[in-house]
């Protein structure tokens, strides 16, 4: 059985819809792309996966189990943990300080929250960092935090949005090192990329979404060969030629 | 396992018993009681902004209708001593209790708001009890509740016209805030709340509960608010809604926080050490002539502070500037 | 009741209200600017009135007559506040929302005692205006034509404010509003606007303090009184929203006037903040608001 099951999910807002009657699943252990062009609806189908919206019809589960309308709190303590597209760091603390945060979803002491927190920064790099105030941290600093912040709340599933784009080919490798790190955890991960490029050499599977519908989903050698991608992608006067 | 975090909690601790040394020796030789007035109120103050702080500063509600919760433990242990004959010393804490309810019972509704539609709510909040105890007949109504006057005992907390005890008394309340602070500061709730103030979204999405995480701050600071207004209750030996309950009272418990920096152990206790001195002090030397000169100090004050120390006071104590530049 | 009592406290609630609504549009219209939420707004009014007295002492200009001076002088005096102060703790780079309620409510402070500074603690009023105790009966319904001309003048105000909306400058400010750092990249100066803003906003309370000057009492605290229920009439009808700070204003004058009459005077403004809490159940960001 699929770890993370997406049954029929859509959703709308304000009459706009953003999703319409989603279904893929994702196996346990694998990388996943979930890919498509601006407004393709990824971002708000990961807004239902994690919880913080509710889905208008369908369901999301967990090991079978329903997950979707649950709320983000009881997504991230079943073991769904997310990063952000636009950067969310917690910028009145340290960065030892803001992985706490996520350490403590799995302990209520403050020195086990302490460890886990500092082994955490190691995994991802960001052992020199610690005693900074996290705002003071570059951009691809900044995502690695999000990273780990979310790895310490002991996830079974990883979504992380766009957390490639807009970094130096060099900071891109560094970041794709470290999804295949996480992936060798154990923890399954769901990525949402804009540039398919990317994402495609990462992953085991990528579904394409075009407005709001799931376009294809597969290997990403047959992506990059599905004309309806490349005409989704790039518009019909490319397809054609 | 060692680190800069349980380095610096040491460090706080260090600080605040050097100082708790300093703050019951010196009084001893201080002779002037109106000095030892506006030490009294200045303790007292630090103690009732570190109880705002921790849900203003920490949680980052601002709330702006603490003088509820102070007028309610004011008026509670006040009213079971007169009609129940409970000695203060266990009122003022029944005082807090009731504080702490209170504020989980405002907490409730207001919650849901969020931003400046908060801050509004807190104010009328605390307008519609200040209206209410003003209104209401079996508190005393406008008339107000003298303390009866008993012989000075522990039990009783009252101390005749000796200050000293009263300072220790306003002392201890500092300080327990203090170490309130301090707890919560190196507690799983207290990295939930600054990332509750932070950003809502994140701390919900790595499994922090914001309603409990309010409401929790919410109990405590309402508790040490209540207890602080008992203690001041008893201290004046006299309240009204228009002492204890009136609308400034909630920006006097919020300023010293503010100005001295807000979600921190130190800014609460430094914006009290200069508020309320200077607001004492100017009042009585400069508002005796009703001329309005002291409010103008005041508030040039505030205005100063605020813009040239946004991060507040505390800032002054740090080597390195912690903000985004 | 009978029908005529409910009439004229009806038409009293609404003479008040509309007075209310100028004040908070005044509010409402920096807040929906900046987010600024100016806790010296009442000060201002308070600064107008006594503006009002003061002219009318020396020279016995009617009030009606100083309305365009005395309103001027609040348009200068809130683009002044937002040049010295409001600019600067917009600029500060942590806190800002704290800094601003505390900057604007020292600023307060300081207005109060400095109008107990120089005009003392007692309560001054304009006695004797061209309209004072005069009024209107419309069927056995008495409006005092203080009130009246304040309701009209303070429609009038609202009616401008909307003018001023549909111009060029309306349209710069409601750029700004949407989208304030794309606004510099169309040659749009947003300290300018902001200004503005502020005179504006200023200007209508001073308009609403002259109009009140003519039948209500002025000392050092009669801004704060006024303040609070301009803070809930915004906040009932939703930040930065005119229409809402209309409907609010008019709602909050009936409720007040009502709850005198039904339950006693002394708890009116507790009948105004249990509307306010019940509303905000359902609508937490008020009847029209969207920020």
């Amino acid at each position: 059985m699929a770890l993370l099951e997406i049954a029929g999910v859509s959703k709308s807002f304000g009459g706009v819809a953003a999703n319409v009657d989603i279904s893929f699943e994702v196996a346990e252990g694998e990388i996943l792309g979930l890919i498509g062009p601006n407004g393709a609806g990824k971002t708000s189908l990961f807004n239902s996966i994690a919880g913080e919206v509710t889905p208008d019809s369908g369901e999301i589960r967990l090991d079978g189990i329903r997950v979707s309308g649950l709320g983000p709190v009881e997504c991230a303590a079943r073991g769904i943990a997310r990063t952000f597209q636009v950067v969310r760091s917690f910028d009145s603390m340290t960065v030892l300080e803001n992985v706490m945060v996520g350490a403590f979803a799995r302990t209520a002491h403050a020195r086990e929250a302490m460890r886990e927190a500092t082994e955490t920064l190691d995994f991802c790099g960001l052992r020199g960092r610690a005693d900074r105030p996290a705002w003071s941290l570059s951009p691809p600093e900044k995502r690695r935090l999000e990273v780990a912040r979310a790895l310490a709340t002991h996830p079974r599933v990883l979504l992380l949005d766009e957390m490639l784009t807009g970094l130096t080919p060099t900071e891109a490798q560094e970041g794709v090192q470290l999804v295949r790190d996480v992936q060798r955890r154990g923890i399954t991960i769901i990525m949402v990329e804009h540039v398919m490029e990317i994402v495609l050499p990462l992953v085991s599977r990528a579904v394409v979404l075009n407005l709001g519908r799931v376009l294809t989903i597969g290997q990403p050698a047959e992506i990059v060969r599905n004309p309806e991608v490349i005409r989704a992608y790039l518009g019909d006067r490319y397809a054609a030629a | 396992m060692d680190n800069f975090i349980l380095a610096r909690r040491r460090r706080e601790l260090m600080v605040a018993g050097a100082l708790l040394v300093v703050a019951v020796v010196v009084p001893r030789f201080i002779a002037d009681v109106t000095t030892l007035n506006v030490i009294i109120l200045s303790l007292l103050f630090a103690g009732l902004a570190q109880a705002w702080n921790i849900l203003g500063g920490y949680c980052g509600q601002i709330s702006l209708g603490h003088a509820l919760y102070f007028g309610i433990g004011a008026y509670v242990s006040t009213l079971l001593y007169v009609h129940a004959g409970l000695p203060p010393s266990a009122g003022i804490f029944l005082g807090g209790v009731v504080g702490g309810i209170a504020a989980l019972l405002v907490g409730w509704p207001c919650f849901r708001l969020s931003g400046h539609y908060y801050a509004i709510a807190t104010v009328v909040v605390g307008e519609i009890g200040y209206l209410l105890f003003l209104n209401w007949d079996y508190v005393g109504g406008a008339t107000g509740v003298y303390i009866p006057i008993a012989k000075p005992s522990l039990l009783n907390l009252q101390f005749g016209k000796d200050k000293l005890p009263y300072l220790y008394l306003v002392l201890a309340f500092a300080a327990a805030t203090w170490i309130a602070a301090w707890l919560i500061e190196g507690s799983r709730w207290g990295y939930a709340w600054r990332a509750v103030k932070d950003d809502v979204v994140a701390a919900r999405s790595l499994g922090v509960n914001i309603f409990s995480s309010k409401m929790a701050a919410a109990a405590i600071s309402g508790f040490f608010t209540g207890l602080g207004g008992a203690i001041y209750g008893l201290y004046v030996g006299y309240i009204d809604p228009d002492s204890v309950m009136a609308g400034h009272f909630s920006i006097l418990i919020a300023l010293p926080a503010v100005l001295g920096g807000v979600g921190t152990l130190w800014g609460p206790i430094l914006g009290a050490a200069l508020l309320i001195p200077v607001k004492e002090l100017s009042s009585s030397y400069l508002g005796g002539s009703g001329r309005g000169v002291d409010l103008m100090l005041y508030g040039a004050m505030i205005v100063v502070v605020a813009l040239a120390q946004p991060q507040g006071l505390v800032l002054l104590f740090r080597r390195r500037a912690h903000g985004p530049a | 009741m009978t029908l005529e009592t409910l009439l004229q406290v009806a038409a009293g609630g609404l003479l008040m209200g509309l007075i209310y609504a100028l004040v908070a549009a005044g509010l409402s219209l920096i807040f929906g600017l900046m987010d600024v939420v100016n806790f010296a707004h009442g000060e201002l009014m308070m600064l107008a009135m006594y503006a009002v007295f003061v002219i009318w002492d020396a020279t016995g200009l009617d009030p009606l007559w100083q309305l365009p001076v005395v309103a001027g002088l609040l348009f200068l005096t809130g683009m002044a506040i937002y040049r010295g102060l409001i600019a600067r703790a917009l600029s500060v780079p942590f806190n800002r929302g704290m800094v601003q309620i505390f900057v604007t409510f020292g600023l307060a402070i300081f207005i109060r005692g400095a109008a107990q500074f120089v005009w003392g603690g007692e309560f001054r009023a304009v006695n004797h205006t061209w309209l004072s105790d005069r009024s209107l009966n419309l069927g056995g319904v008495f409006l005092p034509l203080p009130q009246l001309a304040a309701s009209a003048v303070c429609l009038a105000a609202f009616a401008g404010l909307l003018a001023i909306s549909r111009t060029e400058f309306g349209r710069a400010l409601e750029a700004t509003r949407e989208d304030r750092d794309a606004v510099a990249l169309i040659g749009i100066d947003r300290d300018r606007i902001f200004a503005m803003g502020w005179g504006l906003g200023a200007g209508a309370v001073g308009i609403a303090g002259v109009m009140l000057a003519g039948f209500y009492y002025v000392g050092p605290n009669v801004g704060a009184s006024f303040a609070l229920i301009a803070y809930v009439t915004v906040a009932l009808g939703g930040f930065g929203s005119m229409a809402g700070a209309l409907v609010a204003g008019v709602l909050i004058g009936e409720v007040e006037a009502f709850t005198a009459v039904v339950l006693e005077p002394s708890l009116k403004q507790i009948g105004v903040f249990a509307v306010y809490l019940l509303v905000l159940m359902f609508r937490p960001r008020g009847l029209f608001g969207k920020l």
